[in-house]
């Protein structure tokens, strides 16, 4: 299994940061690769990458606070045959250079590695203007781009290495709150290869990024009234795994995405997109609805704007009856 | 390396011209005026300046060229295939479906190091391009070739800020100053003056000369690869439209192509250019 037992109380879960993971990645991938090369615009113990800024200074790149150049040079470096990735928080980076990333980095074809971090409503009290929930949206629409929504710190680790060995752009998102272990550490990370997580043949939810772990706490809870909830772990938002998703939407007739992120554009919406031109079962989708969040703890958080696993078990048994009205019209 | 006599460049400057105008007009959109006012500086470049092998386009010690005003493509083309890159019927294909010569660059065709078009970008990818030399222990020059409007971009600034602290030696930037942008005079528009000062101020070593006066440029490029301490921008005062008479100073023509009978009187007035092979006197001396 590539998951690991996940208790119904975040409390007594283990709770690592998935920047965490990501700050180790990169340590690992470096130690591997010699061409690889950091970035950071003025947030690198924040991000976790003072270890790799540590141990390979020669490497690490201050850009100060200039996310746009900070592409650039990425792409430079990049077309110059060195394997760069660069680091920031996700709301200025992609959300403030994205036509640096589109046309220095994806119409090239440039090998950069794109860490967004801080990604989510999670951030919490920072507010707002710190929290991440359209940068799938606009990255997944890139040509050559791969996006990346890691389940937890460890598998956030396993995401670096995978994308420096996958040539071309990758964006990778994750958060920055200390959050439940959801993944076996010993378990194989493959890109564009949907994980399931739990089997079930009621209904399935399709998550990526925190909501993994809630959607793993949702189906013990349906479990226990007796409905069979399938969940995956969609870490790859693109390429999508057409088949994976396709095969249990017909084998369930109904879905759940859930995603920290606007509904409107996210991974919900590659999901959608794809059913509904193989396989148009009900759909229900949980993430924030077209709105901004604003100051709070990360659990005030999900909890107020609908991303819990309550939400969850609730937008499961709106769809099974979806699926059942359906089928008796 | 060929060597190039002075009344050699400018005739290749002038074919450069020639070519320009029967692209645009065979193109029917794309920009007319910088494309024909920084042809002496391409011709500097390409033919005496760049250590490069059009044949190995990606020959890891190459000097790389980054035209990051994207909108001067058929300059680049026109010289790229003057010096061996591509064959020269591919510029009749400019802007066509299915070509290689896309209205702004790609880096799909041989000797485009890296895709421009939106402003301020290339400066950037010419910075990275500029460190990747010294990580990788080569030791190649970069050029960025920037348009004075582009200096609006604030992401120029960042790049050049950057730059100047980390002492990109490799980096020589080649502005256009040619005082023209779509909706009219630079310094109108949005005035960049002191502009030399300004890249001073950013550690960045200035040397201003007349960008038709092909001498000068060279010489400038030869001077920027000298100094080890700093980046080198070179301030390249141009005409825009250069060598077309109803062309030149004008705003007008920054993007628009001419007719066929404006094309034909384009034609005959560089064509006289040509034939006084390299006696011209810039309007700038």
């Amino acid at each position: 299994m590539s998951n690991v037992f996940v208790p119904l109380r975040r409390e007594k879960a283990k709770l690592v940061a998935p920047r965490d993971g990501f700050g180790e990645g990169m340590v690992l991938a470096a130690k591997k690769n010699p061409r690889i090369i950091a970035l950071c615009a003025d947030v690198t113990e924040s991000t976790r990458l003072h270890t790799f800024r540590a141990k390979f200074p020669d490497r690490f790149i201050e850009m100060g606070v200039a996310e746009q150049n900070m592409a650039g040079v990425a792409a430079g470096l990049a077309l110059a045959g060195l394997s760069p990735c660069m680091v920031a928080y996700a709301v200025f980076s992609p959300g403030r250079n994205w036509d640096q990333i589109r046309v220095s980095i994806c119409y090239n074809n440039a090998n950069v590695k794109i860490a967004g971090a801080h990604a989510g409503l999670t951030v919490g009290p920072d507010g707002a203007t710190h929290q991440a929930l359209e940068d799938i949206a606009i990255m997944r629409v890139l040509p050559n781009m791969t996006v990346l929504c890691p389940a937890d710190a460890i598998q956030t680790k396993k995401a670096v290495t995978a994308a420096f060995e996958r040539k071309g752009p990758v964006y990778i998102r994750f958060g920055r709150e200390p959050m439940p272990v959801v993944i076996n550490p010993h378990s194989t990370y493959t890109i564009g290869k949907a994980d399931v997580l739990i089997p079930g043949d009621d209904a399935v939810i399709i998550a990526c990024g925190s909501m993994v772990y809630e959607s793993m706490v949702a189906a013990r809870l349906l479990r226990k009234t007796g409905i069979h909830a399938a969940v995956i772990n969609n870490h790859t938002v693109k390429p999508l795994d057409r088949t994976t998703i396709i095969r249990t939407a017909r084998n369930t007739g109904a879905v759940v995405t859930a995603e920290e992120h606007q509904i409107q554009g996210g991974m919900g919406s590659a999901i959608s997109e794809a059913l509904s031109a193989e396989c148009p079962v009900p759909i229900e989708q949980i993430g924030v609805d077209n709105t901004f969040g604003e100051s709070g703890t990360a659990g005030e958080l999900l909890t107020k704007y609908g991303l819990t696993s309550d939400h969850i078990v609730k937008a499961v048994l709106r769809v099974i009856k979806r699926k059942k009205h359906a089928h008796t019209l | 390396m060929k060597t190039y006599s002075l009344s050699a460049l400018n005739t290749i400057s002038a074919n450069i011209r020639e070519d320009i105008i029967s692209m645009l007009l065979a193109a029917g959109s794309g920009h007319s005026a910088g494309p024909l006012g920084m042809a002496d500086v391409f011709t500097a470049l390409y033919f005496c300046v760049l250590n490069h092998a059009p044949h190995k386009p990606r020959w890891d010690n190459r000097d790389r060229l980054v035209l990051s005003c994207g909108h001067l493509a058929p300059l680049l083309y026109a010289t790229l295939a003057r010096a061996g890159y591509f064959p020269k019927k591919e510029l009749k294909t400019l802007r066509k479906l299915g070509s290689l010569l896309q209205g702004h660059p790609h880096n799909t065709l041989p000797g485009v190091e890296t895709s421009t078009g939106p402003l301020g970008q290339g400066i950037s990818v010419a910075v990275g391009m500029s460190l990747g030399a010294a990580l990788l222990k080569r030791s190649y020059q970069v050029y960025c070739v920037m348009s004075d409007a582009e200096q609006q971009e604030g992401q120029t600034w960042e790049a050049v800020m950057f730059a100047g602290k980390n002492r990109c030696a490799n980096l020589t930037a080649i502005i256009d100053r040619n005082n023209i942008q779509i909706d009219g005079y630079v310094e109108n528009v949005m005035p960049l003056e002191p502009l030399r000062k300004k890249y001073e101020a950013f550690n960045w070593h200035v040397i201003e000369v007349d960008g038709h006066n092909i001498r000068q440029v060279i010489d400038a490029c030869n001077t920027a690869k000298a100094i080890s301490e700093k980046p080198v921008l070179i301030l390249c005062h141009t005409i825009p439209g250069k060598g077309v008479d109803f062309m030149e100073f004008s705003p007008a023509w920054h993007g628009k192509t001419p007719t066929a009978e404006e094309a034909r009187r384009a034609h005959r007035d560089l064509h006289r250019l040509r034939t006084l092979n390299g006696k011209i006197i810039s309007e700038h001396e």
